[in-house]
């Protein structure tokens, strides 16, 4: 499935915010390293992201760049 | 037009700024200029033209800041102390190439000082008066119908050279009467909003920042640089003087403004008696006549230089004199404007003691 | 996929010159949204502080000046007098706007200058290092309070909506918050009705957004935001101060 969270690494500062306020927990800091020297956050758990956008609203960088819901399955 | 009217100097002013083509008026009052802001507040109105009575003379060039911004034709008015508040936004006004106008009616100073007429602000006038390296365009006249006449010139600049005017003036010229004649009024109708206004991006395909700030050493070096080259550019062609009864003068008198309308007098006095006396009258006291006193040097046995504060041009003619020859001073202080007799007095001094 | 959010266009690419966990760029992301829903962005003419954001027009792609410090209101008075048809922000901090400023705020906020005013409370002067504030809370330790604030020798914390609430000229006054999402849409709510106040020109409009300070707080980002709930929005209460006709 397509990204619900994306995510402009470079220009995460790794301030833990958007963590900190995801309901799902489904967002983590990340092993690696920007070019400013952060660990930026990840979507790590895409599938149990429920797209609420906290993430979004919180980030201070407008790191987090797009905020995606899937279309309801149509029966 | 043509005709003659006579008015309070204070009041021909705005007058003059309003033909002139100012659009805005924010200012704070101040004894002795408050019939300039009492007449824009009767007339901008009526012409649908900005007045504004700001909370402080801090607050208000702060205004005039903002509206220079807009590419609008904006003037402040004001005397010594509310021109030394001023002197911040001055400076923010300078670095950011956005252009004004400032009267100072000046006063007896320091301090609170006193209301009568002085030049005691002609060093914070010339020589920038805010922090960093800078210069505004600085007019002196010496009667009402120059100021008048001046003021029109002081917009041009403005616009032309995207810089601050200063209208150089003292009490005295504020608080007495003469006739005078305004040129046309400037068509303000044709005014456009200049491509580097900040008003809104609108169809223009860049957005437009007006700015004093650059964090990089190298960046601000280039700022002042730039502001520089403006500087030259000036000096070079907008420098103002009225040589009276110079040429075949052995003694040179140096004033401007009120002084410089006494000096007159002086000289005529002088001529009576058979001493060949002239007048040197910078009407840009920056960009001051340098090389036209400087030339002078070579004619006259010495400069007499007469002020109505402790010497404060003195040392801009003292430079271009460059000690080819003596430069005199006298002057009075706190507001005391000396007459003729008295100038002419000293002036025998100094004839006689040779 | 449905697009939720997204990135306003009005938000440069150029990352900020913020310390990370800062609101400021919170705050930068809820004017650029509502100038684009709007249909401001052209209009706009931004007046930047001296502070933090003092390179805001790095980050917001508007016109923009950068007013000396303090003087934002009239500054932003001047552009808005003599060129009505701009829609014009001031964008101050504590320091900029209720200490040194406050004479140019008051005044503005009294002639109802149809001017927006954004403020942002993060109850220090970060630039400078952390000194007091005149939000600095009673007993809030800064470089320049060591001890903590004392009320007998720095007096008490200003609540500048509940101040400015009391003149006649301004349209809309409210208080809002950027610690959390909840707080932050409220927050959105509230910069609306000020940019509608000025829109519809009503008067004088100002929202204050408490925020956060986490380097000069020594906190994380995370607790600063806990810290606003727990001591400074009992101080500095969330609402709104005042609504003119129309606003809504």
């Amino acid at each position: 499935m397509e990204k619900k969270v994306i995510i402009n690494e470079e220009r995460c500062k790794s301030c833990g915010l958007c963590v900190s306020v995801c309901p799902k927990h489904v967002l983590r800091i990340s092993d690696r390293i920007n070019s400013k020297g952060y660990h930026p956050a990840e979507l790590f758990d895409n599938e149990n992201c429920i797209s609420c956008g906290f993430c979004y609203l919180i980030c201070p960088d407008m790191a987090i760049e797009e905020v995606r819901r899937p279309e309801p399955v149509k029966k | 037009m043509g005709e003659k009217v006579l008015m309070k100097g204070a009041e021909a002013i705005a007058e003059a700024a309003i033909r002139a083509g100012c659009m805005a008026f924010f200012g704070y009052p101040i004894t002795p200029q408050n019939e300039t802001p009492e007449y824009f507040s009767r007339r901008m109105p009526e012409l649908g033209r900005v007045f504004l009575q700001a909370e402080s003379e801090v607050a208000a060039i702060n205004m005039v800041y903002g509206a220079a911004c807009t590419g609008t034709r904006v003037i402040t008015t004001s005397s010594s102390p509310g021109i030394s508040l001023m002197q911040e936004g001055f400076s923010y006004i300078a670095n950011s190439n956005v252009g004004c106008v400032v009267v100072n009616a000046m006063r007896g100073g320091p301090g609170l000082g006193d209301i009568a007429p002085a030049q005691a602000d002609y060093f914070q006038a010339t020589k920038g008066g805010g922090h960093g390296d800078y210069h505004s365009i600085v007019l002196a006249p010496h009667t009402i119908q120059e100021t008048v006449d001046l003021m029109y010139d002081a917009f041009d600049l403005a616009d032309k050279y995207r810089i601050m005017v200063v209208m150089l003036v003292d009490g005295l010229m504020g608080q007495m009467m003469e006739p005078v004649e305004f040129k046309e009024w400037v068509d303000v109708k044709k005014f456009k909003t200049p491509e580097w206004a900040t008003v809104g991006q609108g169809d223009r395909d860049h957005r437009n920042i007006i700015t004093s700030l650059e964090i990089l050493p190298e960046g601000l070096e280039k700022m002042n640089l730039a502001l520089q080259a403006k500087y030259k550019k000036i000096k070079e062609n907008e420098v103002r003087l009225e040589e009276y009864e110079m040429d075949d003068a052995e003694y040179a008198l140096t004033a401007f403004g009120t002084v410089a309308r006494i000096a007159k007098t002086v000289v005529e006095m002088a001529r009576k008696d058979g001493i060949k006396l002239g007048l040197i009258r910078p009407i840009t006291v920056w960009p001051f006549p340098e090389k036209e006193v400087a030339k002078r040097a070579d004619q006259v046995k010495f400069f007499f230089d007469v002020e109505m504060n402790e010497g404060q041009m003195l040392e801009d003619v003292k430079l271009a004199v460059n000690g080819k020859k003596p430069v005199h001073y006298y002057g009075r202080l706190g507001g005391v404007v000396p007459t003729a007799e008295e100038i002419y007095g000293e002036f025998k001094k100094l004839v006689g003691g040779k | 996929m449905k697009l939720i959010y997204k990135k306003p266009d009005t938000i440069t690419e150029r990352d900020t010159t913020y310390c990370p966990g800062c609101p400021h760029g919170i705050a930068h992301r809820l004017i650029a949204e509502l100038l684009e829903e709007m249909d401001l962005v052209k209009k706009t003419v931004i007046v930047w502080p001296v502070g933090c954001s003092v390179f805001g027009y790095y980050f917001i792609a508007t016109d923009a000046v950068e007013a000396a410090h303090g003087r934002a209101c009239a500054m932003a008075t001047g552009i808005k007098r003599a060129h009505p048809e701009s829609f014009v922000i001031s964008y101050q901090g504590d320091g900029d706007l209720a200490s040194i400023g406050i004479a140019e705020a008051v005044h503005a906020a009294a002639r109802g200058e149809r001017i927006s005013v954004v403020y942002i409370n993060n109850g220090n002067y970060g630039m400078t290092g952390g000194q007091m504030a005149p939000t600095t809370l009673i007993g809030q330790v800064t470089t320049t309070t060591p001890y903590g604030r004392k009320p007998e020798l720095n007096g008490f914390p200003m609540h500048v909506p509940e101040m400015f609430a009391a003149l006649d000229g301004p349209a809309y006054i409210a208080r809002a918050a950027l610690d959390s999402p909840q707080h932050i849409i409220q927050a959105k709510k509230f910069l609306r009705k000020a940019f509608t106040a000025q829109k519809n020109n009503l008067g004088f409009s100002l929202v204050e957004l408490i925020s956060a300070c986490p380097t000069n707080w020594k906190m994380t980002p995370v607790e600063a935001m806990e810290r606003i709930r727990k001591q400074v929005l009992p101080v500095f209460p969330i609402g709104e101060f005042k609504v003119a006709k129309g606003v809504e």
